[in-house]
């Protein structure tokens, strides 16, 4: 099985191909071909992921070319655990939409296509094959958010686009200078050119910028993050849970992989604005994401946000560059997209059963729906950090690294930043546990409106046997989802140590 | 000065394209000029990564490689682009048709309007 790298990326590309195909000769054959696709990916990944988290990453020459004038897929430790992070989630969510989301044939093809492309953004080596895979992952994000039903996902996912287009148009543009530079676009090839170059040579230094700030607008960070609220809210919530959990995740993992396997340490080491703008992008992500998090009444908007000041917290780790902190960067991009994803899809879970969308209708959900008030308190709690949920042992270590580098003034924010969150959550716990619910007549009003917002189709051929205007019932699937991704929040947490440990020679290396 | 300019004119030309289309994405109200607005920035990087390749006097490398010829790889880099680039614009032309279906307009501030009336 040496052509395992080539085959993760091609499994789900096949399989929607074969969604299209089979929706051709009978209408329903969608979700089952998604299902045993997604079940082969996170077999395939796992097996590559066994073979990954060595002293030596698995590398693989696409067609036979070799090295510099090939494309390369590069499987370390840290490319392993997006890869089967986006296996794992993908799948998690797919039981999830079985009942709740979109169910045309399309829509499975275009989610088996962002695996695809997020498989493929994991595990490519080269710069440009990595613009050709964010582009795809962008493509097919904007299509599925536009799969709610109604204006607003349009408007939504075309502002996305607009937006995402040109971030990942500065990302090509980055590319276009690294290439003059060095001509090559090898990543481990690009890193010995730039050194080579010089890294106080302007023309590398206008690459390391472009690159760097056309993901930022793909990660959301704060000044280029106004597209990622809107995207979210406006998607249907198995949508939003798939999109918040993975792509501005991979996205980061492309800036972990830009700013220290192509431009490596020592570029940050000899140009110290970078270093500052990355420390200072990140404290205000974490601050402003925060503060504009608690403002929100809508609770899809207020997840949204929370993600800006998350990934803040990142970006702090690649700005600290050092060990420690970049296995809490990594450790926080697995555990942080476990409980967003979970924490977008109960919230779905709670529209679905009592129409509450906003902050307003959490009021004493624990009586009304325990199972849901309990994943959300327990995903809540891990996001602020609440030992041993994985929420805190990736801030942790990204604390414990800023300390170690004796940057104070990020060591600061970042521990700021437990309560920032607690600021936005606690809120809402206190809501669900400690308030009355509203009068029985109002719950059951907004249900019905709730109904009918969550009936989501796109019109294109639905298979489901549901007719619009009936209510969609909180299915075992979906309740099992929900309740899976809190317990995984708090088993991540204990595995997260041995984890760091694996991860290791991975971030050994990158910082080499 | 003069020199420096009628030298760099590609480029100065790509970069006035990119200008260009961030201005239109920015200051238009009507979401079909912003698409155009995002085709004619991307047309501006297109343009830089030819012109980074061209060559005063060279012919492509065919068959064989007369010295001096032109880096076929931005020009193959560029058509992968432009293909991603076409795509693009199809996705975001079949979502102004969704949004003009629903809001009966195209006039971003109109549609805010209209979505805040609801």
């Amino acid at each position: 099985m040496s052509d395992l790298p080539a085959l993760v990326v091609a499994l789900p590309l096949l399989g929607s191909v074969a969604v299209l195909l089979g929706g051709l000769v009978r209408p329903r054959t969608g979700w089952p071909i998604t299902v045993v696709t997604a079940l082969a990916q996170v077999l395939a990944v796992g097996t590559l992921a066994t073979r990954a988290f060595g002293d030596e990453p698995v590398r693989y020459v696409v067609g036979g070319f070799s090295r510099p004038f090939g494309i390369e897929l590069v499987v370390d430790g840290l490319s392993a655990s997006m890869a089967l992070l986006v296996a794992v989630v993908s799948l998690g969510v797919l039981a999830y939409a079985r009942t709740a989301g979109p169910r045309s044939n399309p829509f499975y093809a275009t989610y088996l296509l962002l695996v695809g492309g997020l498989t493929g953004m994991s595990i490519t080596g080269d710069v440009f094959n990595m613009y050709v895979f964010l582009e795809i992952t962008g493509l097919t994000a904007y299509a599925l958010v536009a799969s709610g039903d109604g204006g607003r996902s349009a408007l939504a996912a075309l502002k996305y686009l607009l937006v995402g287009t040109v971030g990942a148009s500065l990302f090509l543009l980055g590319i276009g200078y690294a290439y003059i530079a060095t001509g090559t676009l090898n990543m481990a090839d690009l890193s010995d050119q730039l050194a080579a170059v010089g890294y106080q040579d302007p023309l590398v230094q206008a690459a390391f910028g472009l690159l760097v700030v056309g993901l930022f607008v793909k990660v959301a960070v704060f000044p280029v993050h106004t597209w990622q609220p809107t995207a979210y809210a406006g998607a249907p919530d198995s949508v939003s849970a798939f999109i918040s959990a993975l792509v501005s995740t991979v996205a980061a993992y492309a800036l972990i992989r830009i700013v220290f396997t192509v431009f490596t340490v020592d570029f940050l080491a000899d140009n110290g604005f970078a270093q500052t703008v990355l420390a200072v992008a990140a404290v205000v992500s974490i601050v402003v994401g925060s503060l504009l998090a608690v403002s929100q009444t809508e609770i899809k908007r207020m997840l949204a946000y929370s993600s800006v000041s998350q990934f803040g917290l990142v970006l702090a780790a690649i700005a600290v560059a050092n060990g420690t902190a970049l296995t809490g960067a990594a450790i926080h991009l697995v555990g942080h997209a476990v409980m967003k994803g979970g924490l977008f899809l109960t919230s779905g879970l709670v529209a679905t059963e009592t129409g509450a969308r906003s902050i307003d209708g959490y009021d004493g959900l624990a009586e009304r729906l325990p199972s849901g008030a309990g994943a959300f308190g327990v995903l809540a709690l891990a996001m602020v950090g609440v030992p041993p949920a994985v929420g805190f042992v990736g801030k942790w270590y990204v604390a414990l690294g800023a300390v170690e580098a004796e940057a104070w003034p990020l060591a600061v924010v970042i521990f700021a930043s437990t309560l920032l969150t607690l600021a936005y959550f606690a809120r809402i716990v206190e809501r669900m546990y400690f308030r009355e619910a509203p009068e029985p007549a109002a719950s059951v009003e907004s249900a019905e409106t709730g109904a009918t917002t969550a009936v989501v189709t796109d019109g294109t051929g639905p298979t489901g046997d549901q007719t619009t205007g009936s209510a969609p019932r909180v299915s075992l699937g979906m309740r099992a989802t929900v309740v899976g991704a809190a317990v995984l929040a708090i088993v991540l947490g204990v595995a997260a140590f041995q984890y760091g440990q694996l991860l290791e020679p991975t971030i050994e290396r990158l910082l080499s | 000065m003069i020199d420096l300019l009628a030298d760099r004119l590609y480029y100065l030309v790509s970069f006035l394209l990119l200008g260009v289309g961030t201005y239109m994405l920015i200051a238009n109200r009507n979401v079909v000029k912003k698409v155009i607005g995002m085709n004619v920035f991307q047309t501006g990087i297109f343009l830089f990564f030819i012109t980074a390749a061209f060559v005063t006097g060279a012919s492509p490398p065919l068959l064989t490689a007369p010295e001096p010829y032109v880096s076929p790889l931005p020009h193959v880099l560029i058509l992968t682009a432009i293909v991603v680039g076409v795509s693009l614009t199809a996705v975001a032309l079949g979502l102004v048709v969704r949004v003009y279906e629903e809001y009966g307009t195209l006039n971003e501030e109109a549609i805010r309007q209209v979505s805040h009336d609801e």
